[in-house]
């Protein structure tokens, strides 16, 4: 993930409290996704960022699989053509991994 | 109407492993941040020869020797299946080594920033002098004068002097700063600058050797690169395209510089056929150089996941854009996507704006699109980094596109995908990719009959430079030439527009008597 995502992420933790935030992801990729899902919540695995060591043990989805909240109107304008793309199913599994 | 015309499209690589690992943002940040990880350790280890590059097949696709599709029929990982008896010379461009490339650098260098120690100057300069390309440079000269000793060298660089030029491992060059403490001319911003002019010159060298222009012809050129020249009261004041064009004695053209990250090429493109179409200038030429902070941009997954370093080549193309000569392909200007700053930044928003949009506009179905010029990075690259196939993404947006629009069923869409695509083959050296790198096989396929009409597709991720969160985009048609050029005069579309108004006038006025 992004150093300067990661740093912006712990600034808001420190802000408003871990408890209070989860993460929405977008990324295209099963991998890439899971590996951002495992920086929030385990800390960065490439010790490269702000989160390497910081396990802030935050909860991270991805957007496709927060469908039932979203307004169909604005997710059949901004998301659904990205639904028929990416493998969903994949995706879902990854992120769920580092949630448990 | 006339449209203008794709006369000619050429491509460089040029191989540059001591710069993947001494000037390449991944590896200088690791020596910034982690000097002593097993990345800076290993990467040695994972460098290619310069005949594997060469023979690997997606880079004899970029200069022109095989059809990207044809990489369809070559199994993956593409490392492990070189093509025998490849070349570095291509129909459509040329692969060319660093030793040479560093030559170029000091050829090209107006300020005398570059020196090269004597042997290797020599060496170099005898191998530029037989090159059927470059031969005939009259700045090939400097390789005459000014050879630097080694311990000089050495002084410079370990005084943070000079930027240092390595070939396979030496120290055989460097390129000083060219001010005391202006960091817009320091000694790392110098490299990257002339890293870029000098590929872009010889990509365009290479245009006017394997296509029919010649430098006196071109009247414009537009620098579509990433890079920024300048000093500290000016950081990106250019101007690039000059620079090229003095290099490959282009004497009759001025130029200047346009920038869109990597959806640069495809605005240049559009601008320079408005300049034809619009009669200001005969012929244009569209060029941009390589990045050498890109190289080796994905190497630690590389490295990881036990794979060459391929991210080994600095990338640079040339584009002629003239006049309409009834054979070439022209290009659609009635035809041109593009994402508005109130378009949105989803990806459905940003495919209706440079896709759907501009067909919708003209009347034309997707289904009359025979394929889309996309990001057409190589997979073998972006896949072990977690970054997925980018053109295969691009052509499923595009087919569930298509699919939302009505134009396809949701169960043709991975047949729409198997039709309009094809695998990605440029380096990933941002610009270089976009839309742009199939244009010299675009128009050999519309010259044999087996492709109508493409749309290249330019995209580019502007949140990088920090001062905007929008998105870009832009797209263009590019069409097989029906072969009939409209004369000097009125053109038979707009005599029959002042017919129709004149018999609109006449019942007009029948009627109010």
């Amino acid at each position: 993930m992004d150093l300067e995502n990661q740093a912006r992420i712990k600034d808001l933790c420190d802000k408003y409290g871990n408890e209070n935030l989860i993460v929405v992801l977008g990324g295209a990729e099963a991998e890439a996704s899971g590996l951002a899902a495992e920086t929030v919540s385990a800390g960065d695995p490439t010790f490269a960022g702000p989160l390497a060591g910081v396990p802030l043990g935050l909860k991270a989805y991805h957007m496709l699989e927060l469908k039932d909240e979203i307004d169909p109107a604005v997710y059949e304008e901004q998301i659904a053509m990205m639904e028929m793309v990416l493998d969903v199913d994949a995706i879902r599994q990854e992120v769920e991994t580092y949630r448990n | 109407m006339n449209f203008p015309v794709l006369k000619g499209a050429a491509y460089a690589l040029i191989q540059a492993n001591d710069m993947v690992v001494h000037q390449g943002s991944t590896q200088t940040s690791e020596v910034r941040l982690n000097p002593d990880s097993e990345h800076l350790k290993e990467i040695h280890k994972h460098l290619r020869s310069f005949e594997d590059c060469v023979a690997y097949p997606p880079n004899q696709a970029y200069i022109g020797n095989i059809r990207p599709k044809d990489l369809n029929g070559i199994a993956r990982p593409w490392y492990e299946n070189p093509l025998k008896d490849a070349t570095r010379d291509g129909k459509h461009g040329e692969m060319m080594p660093l030793d040479e490339f560093y030559g170029l650098m000091k050829a090209v260098d107006a300020f005398d920033l570059v020196l090269l120690e004597e042997s290797f100057q020599n060496r170099v300069q005898e191998r530029l002098l037989a090159h059927p390309a470059v031969k005939g440079w009259k700045m090939l000269e400097k390789l005459n004068k000014n050879h630097a000793q080694q311990p000089q060298l050495d002084e410079l660089v370990a005084g943070h002097k000079a930027e240092p030029m390595y070939f396979e491992g030496k120290l055989i060059g460097c390129v000083k700063k060219a001010h005391d403490f202006d960091a817009a001319l320091s000694e790392h911003v110098m490299f990257e600058n002339l890293v870029s002019k000098a590929s872009a010159a010889f990509c365009l060298q290479l245009l006017f050797s394997k296509t029919g222009i010649t430098p006196s012809d071109v009247e414009y050129i537009i620098e579509c690169s990433e890079e920024a020249c300048g000093d500290m009261n000016q950081r990106g004041g250019g101007n690039f395209a000059k620079s090229i064009g003095e290099v490959c004695g282009c004497l009759n053209a001025t130029g200047s510089d346009t920038r869109s990250f990597c959806a640069g090429p495809a605005h240049a493109l559009v601008e320079a056929s408005a300049l034809v179409q619009a009669g200001i200038y005969k012929n244009v030429v569209v060029v941009a150089g390589g990045a050498s902070a890109k190289l080796g941009l994905n190497a630690k997954d590389h490295v990881k996941k036990g794979l060459p370093v391929l991210e080994d080549c600095l990338g640079a193309f040339a584009v002629h854009i003239g006049e309409n000569d009834g054979v070439s392909p022209v290009i659609r200007t009635d035809i041109v996507g593009r994402h508005t700053i109130g378009s949105g930044a989803s990806p459905q928003a940003v495919m209706q704006a440079i896709v759907a949009n501009p067909l919708d506009n003209a009347g034309v179905k997707l289904k009359d699109i025979d394929t889309f010029s996309v990001e057409m990075q190589n997979p073998e690259i972006t896949e072990p980094a977690g970054a997925g196939d980018v053109p295969k993404a691009n052509y499923k947006m595009i087919a569930a596109l298509g699919v939302m629009r009505g134009d396809f069923e949701k169960a043709d869409l991975n047949n729409v995908v198997e039709r309009i695509a094809m695998p990605g083959f440029a380096p990933t050296q941002g610009h270089i990719p976009s839309g742009v790198p199939f244009l010299a096989h675009c128009k050999e396929l519309m010259g044999e009959g087996k492709l109508n009409r493409a749309m290249i597709v330019g995209k580019g991720s502007l949140f990088l430079g920090r001062l905007t969160n929008l998105f870009d985009g832009v797209s263009f048609i590019v069409e097989k030439n029906s072969g009939v050029i409209s004369g000097g005069g009125v053109d038979k579309d707009a005599v029959r527009a002042m017919i129709a108004e004149a018999m609109q006038g006449f019942a007009a006025s029948l009627r109010a008597e």
